[in-house]
């Protein structure tokens, strides 16, 4: 079953075309890759996704709601999570705190005015944030500020916070990129793992070996247009794709 | 107690034993000694000791939390204290309808205030919310001057309704009071050297300032707290969190508009009169200083900050070179010259000078205020401590 489907989405920065007539759909409970060369549009994709950006034509279609014109906050709740390329966190914040925030939003929804309830009276979020950072492995830091984390540390955190709200569809825009090897196959293990909870997620990635261990289905954008969509090892030989992806080179 | 943790509970407690024995407290020196100016025990300064501490509170939930710089607070402290005088003139002398209307009306313009300058974040917002309040100064100066007796300010007539009270008695007008509680009316206490003054305008303040202190320690502690916290943190992330900072900054504002409503409400029933000048900039920048120099985001801070201000503005603002001349009687008439006139443009009217000194040194030293000041104290106690109980000695408390 398809849980998102793109349909013909155009979006242009004064004269640059970005995205050219973009058609995609992802099925529900999969891997999809996106990838393509430095400045092929798929950041801009993504958030013409996530209401951060308005496509100039076109639809996105999250189920039977139309996600185009909705906010941000709007297409969050209905469940859509996103991970960004530099982590987006609460810095001044602790790490539970971090985590209890998008647990409080998915439970509360976008605004709930209780002056007299207390954070720390509230077992259900607190716990839920517990076992959250116990499952990425950063439940000793709890009580740590969230700047002073290291790189890794964020990106593991940013995911936890998108993790604790249940999300349906998970966007991930290059959810490995500065990381060391270790970090980046722990993280890899991590997303296998929620893959078991059955989110569907949309990974944009540069980093081959984690889109070849991780993707189901993998498309591949070059200057705003798909120009190949399948099976991993399908795109691997695609000569087309080595053209316009690696300049020619094989992968 | 009453549904505070057991950090939050013994601050409370501190600040309600401070409060209750501030007249004692701040008249440490002799009635007749040489220092008994700078005892600040009379009811006048007490009480706004605590309504500035109300105002720069209610400020603190707005700036301390999501980080929004508001400009123009004092435009609410002023429609608060018209509302209060309006109210004296055609209700009751009786303060509480006075207070309740002027939060009601706060709340009210700030509602409307907040809702247009929160289009806009930053430096932008700051600045609409000073274009507000320099306007509502303005058409209070000289447009409404049928509702805000411009220039002369509002004040109480002899001719005045008071439908549930009496217009006058024995033909000067009524007094402000609580259910019969004179708010002028006050108890001297003699003791040796000592004359300490306990007035029931004072209590007044000092039972609504622990309740607005209560409330702001539950806003602090609960998610709608942890939410404001997180606009100042990170607002794009909360946006694709799920949750729209929209309302949660609104909310903050007209809670602090109503605070500063509430502030303004107790100037009336403490003195019943309100002027424009009330509304002016000066006045809502004086609250940043306070909110600033006594630690924005704590809990305390802000009071501090503002009894900070207050004490200068009038004990420093009362010091003279006659006075100065006495203190340096004892030196050569030439040094006490020299010294005086070194001195001399800090004190009387140069305490803004003092002031500013004081802020710049503040900022640039300990950013977070005076209360960062008190944690680094308490630090150095406890790094005393952990050397001489080994590592096991007890962590300071986090800053809040």
């Amino acid at each position: 079953m398809e849980i998102l489907r793109v349909e013909g989405v155009n979006k242009s920065f004064g004269g640059l075309k970005a995205l050219n007539n973009v058609n995609f759909s992802v099925q529900e409970g999969t891997v999809h890759a996106i990838i393509g060369p430095n400045g092929a549009g798929k950041s801009t994709f993504l958030n013409c996704m996530i209401g951060r950006l308005a496509p100039d034509t076109g639809t996105v279609m999250f189920g039977d709601i139309s996600l185009t014109g909705m906010k941000p906050h709007e297409i969050n709740q209905v469940g859509v999570s996103r991970v960004f390329q530099t982590p987006e966190i609460f810095g001044d914040l602790t790490l539970l705190e971090n985590i209890m925030i998008p647990a409080f939003a998915k439970r509360d929804g976008d605004f709930a005015l209780h002056p007299f309830r207390r954070v720390d009276h509230d077992a259900e979020i607190h716990d839920k944030a517990l076992h959250m950072l116990e499952d990425v492995n950063l439940a000793e830091k709890k009580d740590m500020v969230a700047s002073s984390l290291s790189r890794g540390d964020k990106r593991r955190l940013e995911l936890a916070m998108c993790l604790s709200q249940d999300p349906k569809l998970l966007l991930l825009d290059e959810p490995t990129a500065g990381m060391s090897r270790a970090d980046t196959n722990n993280t890899i293990d991590l997303l296998q793992r929620i893959g078991d909870r059955g989110i569907t997620k949309v990974v944009i990635e540069h980093d081959m070996h984690v889109v070849f261990s991780l993707a189901e289905k993998v498309t591949v954008l070059a200057q705003g247009t798909i120009i190949a969509e399948g099976k991993p090892e399908d795109i691997k030989g695609d000569p087309r794709v080595q053209e316009a992806y690696l300049g020619g080179a094989h992968l | 107690m009453l549904g505070l943790n057991k950090k939050d509970s013994s601050l409370f407690l501190l600040v309600l034993l401070l409060v209750i024995f501030a007249p004692f407290l701040l008249n440490p020196f002799p009635e007749n000694s040489e220092l008994a100016q700078f005892n600040a025990g009379y009811p006048d300064l007490m009480q706004r000791f605590l309504i500035f501490g109300i105002f720069a509170i209610g400020f603190n939930i707005l700036f301390g939390l999501t980080g929004y710089l508001s400009f123009g607070h004092a435009a609410f402290l002023g429609v608060g204290s018209y509302a209060g005088v309006w109210m004296m003139k055609l209700l009751t002398m009786n303060v509480l309808p006075a207070i309740i209307i002027s939060v009601i009306f706060a709340g009210l313009f700030s509602l409307l205030v907040g809702y247009i300058s929160l289009r806009r974040s930053g430096i932008y917002f700051s600045i609409l919310t000073l274009a507000f309040a320099q306007m509502s100064f303005s058409l209070a100066y000289s447009v409404l001057t049928p509702i805000t007796a411009g220039e002369t300010g509002l004040q109480l007539a002899l001719d005045d309704p008071r439908i549930l009270g009496v217009s006058q008695v024995d033909g000067t007008i009524p007094l402000a009071h609580f259910f019969g509680l004179n708010m002028r009316e006050s108890y001297e206490l003699a003791m040796g050297g000592w004359l300490f003054t306990f007035n029931a305008g004072y209590y007044l303040c000092a039972v609504i300032m622990m309740i607005a202190f209560y409330v702001a320690i539950r806003i602090f502690r609960s998610p709608f707290g942890m939410m404001l916290r997180a606009v100042k943190s990170n607002q794009q992330r909360m946006n694709f969190t799920g949750l729209n900072s929209r309302p949660y900054t609104l909310a903050a504002f007209v809670i602090s508009g109503m605070y500063a409503g509430l502030a303004g409400g107790l100037m009336v029933a403490m003195d019943p009169l309100a002027g424009a000048e009330r509304m002016q900039w000066t006045a809502s920048g004086e609250v940043v200083l306070m909110t600033i120099l006594g630690g924005a985001g704590t809990l305390i801070g802000p009071v501090l900050g503002a009894g900070f201000i207050k004490y200068l503005e009038n004990i420093f603002s009362k010091i003279n070179d006659n006075i100065l001349y006495e203190w340096f009687s004892a030196l050569p008439t030439a040094v006490a010259d020299v010294l005086v006139f070194v001195i001399h443009p800090f004190i009387g009217k140069g305490w803004h000078l003092t002031l500013g000194i004081m802020f710049m040194l503040i900022v640039i030293f300990l950013p977070g205020g005076i209360m960062e000041g008190f944690q680094r104290i308490g630090k150095m106690f406890s790094r005393k401590k952990k050397t001489a109980t080994g590592p096991s000695g007890a962590a300071p408390a986090p800053a809040e």
